[in-house]
C-alpha cells in the first residue's frame, strides 16, 4: 500500500518535471517563428536551450520507464490507448530533436527553412497534445474492462481535452518567453518580455476556466474536499502564478522563470492530486480505472527501483543543476561564433 | 496484413533504422574522448583537430541516435501492450534503470562536451567525453540485460498472468546477457572503428592531411582489431548458450534439420522450408557444428524437425543473416591484421586504403544482420517459452499501425537519407585546417 502510493506521487512527479525542464524548450520552440526576426535571434533562441533540452528531454523517457517499471497495466493501456496521439508526440519530438542539430550544418536559407518548420511543429505539437492527454486522463479515458480503448484520436480533442492543451501551450509559452528573457539582450529580449507580459492575463483566464471547468469535466475536487489541506497545492500555484506577473514587472527575469516552473509543477500536482488513486481512470465505469494498487509492479519490483531511484534521481539533479549553472550567462553574437553553437 | 504483422514490421524498421546510429556513437565516443585525452596531455593541436573533426561527425549521428530512441521505448506501449503488461515487472524496470542511471548522465554531459569548450578546463572538457563514452556504454549493458531476458527469461514467476520478479541478480547476471553485452559492444566498437578508417583511407588516397589522417587511422585500427577478435569470440561463445537454450535458433542459423551426430557446418546451404531439407548444401564440415557447441566432434545435436512446425523460426531468413555475419566477422579480423602489418605505410598501400574505403558499410550490415539472428531467429516467441509474438500486440486497429508504419519509412527514409549525407558530407570535406600536416 505504502509503496504503490509513494510510487503513484514519484510518477507525478517525474512527469512535473519534464514538463518543468522541456516546458520552456516547447515553449521557445512554439514562439520561435514570432519572437526570431533576424537568423540570429533565432540562433539565440536555439543556443538557449542548445545545451540543455537533451538531458530535458530524458525526464520524459525516465517517466515513460517508470510508468512501464512500477505500474506496467497503465502504460500498456497509456500508450496503446492514445496511440495516436502518443505516435504525433514522438514523430513531433523525433523531428524537433535533429532539427537542432541539422538546421546549422548547411548554409542556405532554404534549409533552414525546413529545419525552422520543423522546431516550431516539433515543439507547438507535444505541448498541446500532453496537455489533452493528461486533460483527458484529469477527466477519464473510454477503457472497458480489458483496457481496450473505445474512441479515436477525436475522442480526445473534447473541449476540456483541448482547453488542457490550450493550458499546456500558454504555460509553456510563458515558461519559455521567460528563459529567453533571462538568455538574450536588446530587441530580443524586449520581445521576449513584452510577449510573457501579454500572454499572462490570457493564461490567467485559461486558468481559471480549467480550474472551474474541472469542476463540472472532472472528479479532481473530490480528493480536496475530502482532505480540504490539499487546496493548499492549488493557492501555491495560483500565488506562482501571479509571482510570475509580479517578477515580470520587476524585471527580475531569473525569479519570474522559477515562478512559472512553480506553476507548471503546481497545475501538474493539482491533477495528480485529484486523481489519486487513479492513474488511468475509466469514463465508462470507474471499476475499470487502472489504480495505484491494481495496476501495479510487484513489491520487490516497486522497491528495488524505489532504491534505484532514491539514489539516481538526486545524482541525476546534481549533475543537471550544475550544468544548467555552467551555462547560466547570456548568450552572446560572440557565443554564437564557435564552432559548435547550433 | 493484420495488426502482428504490422506492428513487427515497424518495430524491425524502428530499431533497425536505430541501429544504424547506436553502434557509432558506442564506439566513436571512446575515440574521440582518446584523441582529446591525448591532446590533453601531449598539447599537440593535431590531436586536437582531430576530436573536433571527428567529434562533428558523432554529434549528427548522436542527434539520430537519440530521437529514434524514443521511438522503441513507446513502441513497447502503444504496439505491444500485451507484452508490456506481461513484463513490466522485469523488462519495464530495466528500461527505466537504464533512463536514471546512464541515458540521463549521457545526455546531460553532451550538451556540456558540445557547449562547454570555453566554460570547462581542458582536463574537465575532455573526462566529460570519458563520461558520455561509459554513460553510452552503460546504457547498452541495461538494454542488453533486458533483450537477454527476452531471449532467456530467469528469475520470474507466473502470478495472474504477469511475469513477477523474484531473483533480480538473477536477470542482472545471467550469462546470455554478459556474453550479448560484449558481443555487441565490441560489433559497436568494430563499426565506428571501420568508419574512422574508412574515412581516412579516403584522405590518404587523396594525399591530403597524411599526419592527420594516419594518426587517425591508427587509432581506429588497434581499436578495430581487438574489438574485431573480441566479437568473434564472443559470438562463439554466445553460440554455445544458443545451442543450450533456443535450439531452434540455432537449428535454423546452421539450416540443420535432422538431429544429427556429428552434425555439420556447412560453407553454404539454402534451406527448402516446405520440405524440411535443404535444396543445395556446400562445403560440408562434418561434426563442426557438434565440435563448436558442443565441443566435442561425435556430439548430438537437434534439429528442426524435432520442433513442431508452428515453434521454428524462418529458416531462411536466420541462417542467411547468420552466414552474413560471420562471414563478415571473420573478414573484419582479416582486414584489420593487415592493417596492423602496413600500419608504417599505410599512405603508400592505396589498394588497401581503397577496400577499408569500400569496407565502411560492411559492419552496418554485419549489426543489422546480428539482430535479425537474434530476433528473427527467437521467433514465434516474444519471451521465449513464455509468450508468443502473436499473443503480444496491442488490442489496435489495423489502420492506426498501417499510417504509423508508412509515416516511419517516410520520415526514416528522409532522416537517414538528410543524417547520412551530413555525416558524409562533412566526412569527405575533412578538417578545416590550412597546413598539410
Amino acid at each position: 500500500m505504502v509503496l504503490q502510493t509513494i510510487w503513484f506521487f514519484l510518477w507525478g512527479l517525474l512527469w512535473a518535471v519534464f514538463f518543468m525542464t522541456d516546458g520552456f524548450d516547447f515553449g521557445i520552440g512554439t514562439l520561435y517563428p514570432f519572437l526570431g526576426k533576424t537568423d540570429q535571434d533565432k540562433r539565440i533562441m536555439i543556443n538557449a536551450l542548445g545545451p540543455l533540452w537533451d538531458g530535458n528531454e530524458v525526464w520524459l523517457i525516465t517517466a515513460g520507464g517508470v510508468t512501464f517499471a512500477a505500474f506496467p497495466m497503465v502504460y500498456s493501456v497509456m500508450f496503446s490507448s492514445l496511440y495516436s496521439a502518443l505516435m504525433l508526440i514522438l514523430f513531433a519530438l523525433i523531428l524537433r530533436g535533429v532539427s537542432f542539430e541539422f538546421r546549422g550544418k548547411v548554409d542556405d536559407p532554404r534549409w533552414r527553412k525546413i529545419w525552422d518548420t520543423c522546431i516550431f511543429v516539433g515543439s507547438f505539437a507535444p505541448a498541446l497534445l500532453f496537455g489533452v492527454a493528461f486533460a483527458n486522463i484529469f477527466q477519464g479515458i473510454p477503457i472497458d474492462h480489458n483496457g481496450i480503448y473505445h474512441g479515436t484520436l477525436f475522442t480526445l480533442l473534447n473541449p476540456y481535452g483541448l482547453l488542457g492543451g490550450v493550458l499546456f501551450v500558454l504555460l509553456f509559452m510563458i515558461h519559455g518567453a521567460l528563459w529567453i528573457s533571462i538568455k538574450s539582450e536588446g530587441d530580443l529580449q524586449e520581445r521576449a518580455v513584452s510577449t510573457a507580459n501579454k500572454l499572462w492575463p490570457i493564461l490567467l483566464g485559461v486558468a481559471v476556466v480549467f480550474l472551474i471547468a474541472s469542476k463540472f469535466y472532472t472528479r479532481l475536487y473530490d480528493n480536496y474536499i475530502e482532505h480540504p489541506a490539499f487546496f493548499i497545492v492549488i493557492l501555491i500555484t495560483v500565488l506562482a502564478l501571479l509571482g510570475v506577473r509580479l517578477f515580470l514587472l520587476r524585471k527580475t527575469f531569473f525569479k519570474a522563470w522559477f515562478a512559472s516552473a512553480l506553476t507548471i509543477v503546481g497545475a501538474t500536482f493539482f491533477g495528480v492530486i485529484g486523481l489519486y488513486p487513479n492513474l488511468f481512470p475509466s469514463s465508462l465505469n470507474p471499476r475499470y480505472s487502472l489504480t495505484a494498487y491494481n495496476a501495479s509492479s510487484s513489491p520487490l519490483t516497486l522497491k528495488i527501483m524505489l532504491i534505484v531511484v532514491i539514489i539516481f534521481i538526486p545524482v541525476v539533479i546534481g549533475y543537471q543543476v550544475w550544468a544548467y549553472n555552467l551555462f547560466k550567462g547570456k548568450v552572446t553574437p560572440e557565443d554564437l561564433a564557435h564552432d559548435e553553437a547550433y | 496484413m493484420d495488426v502482428v504483422l504490422l506492428s513487427r514490421l515497424q518495430f524491425a524498421a524502428a530499431t533497425m533504422f536505430h541501429f544504424l546510429f547506436v553502434p557509432f556513437t558506442l564506439g566513436l565516443s571512446f575515440l574521440v574522448a582518446y584523441m582529446e585525452t591525448k591532446y590533453v596531455k601531449t598539447g599537440d593541436e593535431t590531436y586536437l583537430r582531430m576530436t573536433k573533426f571527428w567529434g562533428k561527425l558523432f554529434l549528427i549521428n548522436f542527434a539520430l541516435g537519440v530521437v529514434t530512441g524514443i521511438t522503441l521505448e513507446f513502441q513497447f506501449g502503444t504496439n505491444w501492450s500485451r507484452y508490456s503488461a506481461f513484463v513490466g515487472d522485469i523488462f519495464g524496470s530495466l528500461l527505466a534503470i537504464e533512463a536514471t542511471t546512464s541515458f540521463f548522465l549521457e545526455s546531460t554531459l553532451i550538451g556540456v562536451w558540445i557547449f562547454g569548450w570555453k566554460k570547462l578546463s581542458k582536463k574537465a572538457h575532455a573526462t566529460v567525453m570519458w563520461l558520455v563514452a561509459f554513460a553510452s556504454t552503460f546504457s547498452a549493458v541495461w538494454i542488453l540485460i533486458a533483450n537477454a531476458w527476452m531471449q532467456n527469461p530467469v528469475g520470474y514467476t507466473i502470478r495472474e498472468g504477469r511475469a513477477e520478479l523474484v531473483d533480480f541478480t538473477a536477470a542482472l547476471m545471467q550469462k546470455w546477457a554478459i556474453l550479448k553485452f560484449v558481443h555487441t559492444v565490441s560489433a559497436a566498437y568494430v563499426l565506428s572503428a571501420f568508419f574512422v578508417m574508412g574515412i581516412s583511407a579516403y584522405h590518404l588516397l587523396k594525399k591530403q592531411k597524411i599526419e592527420f589522417f594516419t594518426r587517425s587511422f591508427r587509432i581506429a585500427l588497434v581499436f578495430g582489431l581487438i574489438f574485431s577478435l573480441v566479437v568473434v569470440i564472443m559470438g562463439d561463445l554466445n553460440g554455445v548458450v544458443v545451442a543450450e537454450k533456443q535450439p531452434t535458433k540455432l537449428a535454423a542459423m546452421e539450416s540443420l534439420w535432422e538431429t544429427t551426430n556429428r552434425a555439420p557446418v556447412y560453407l553454404f546451404a539454402l534451406p527448402d522450408e516446405e520440405n524440411e531439407r535443404n535444396k543445395i548444401e556446400i562445403g560440408a564440415m562434418p561434426g563442426m557444428l557438434s565440435f563448436l557447441i558442443k565441443h566435442d566432434i561425435n556430439a548430438k545435436v537437434q534439429g528442426l524437425k524435432d520442433f513442431p512446425k508452428e515453434e521454428r523460426p524462418p529458416v531462411l531468413l536466420t541462417s542467411f543473416a547468420f552466414k552474413g555475419m560471420v562471414g563478415l566477422g571473420f573478414y573484419f579480423i582479416l582486414a584489420t591484421i593487415i592493417g596492423f602489418i602496413k600500419r608504417n605505410r599505410l599512405a603508400d598501400s592505396p589498394k588497401y586504403l581503397k577496400l577499408m574505403l569500400l569496407s565502411i558499410p560492411l559492419p552496418y550490415i554485419a549489426c543489422e544482420l546480428g539482430w535479425i539472428v537474434t530476433e528473427v531467429g527467437r521467433q514465434p516467441w516474444i519471451v521465449y517459452g513464455l509468450m508468443k509474438t502473436s499473443d503480444a500486440v496491442s488490442p489496435i486497429a489495423t489502420s492506426q499501425v498501417l499510417i504509423t508504419l508508412i509515416a516511419f519509412i517516410v520520415v526514416y527514409g528522409l532522416l537517414g537519407v538528410t543524417g547520412f549525407y551530413l555525416i558524409f558530407k562533412n566526412a569527405l570535406k575533412g578538417p578545416e585546417f590550412s597546413t598539410d600536416n
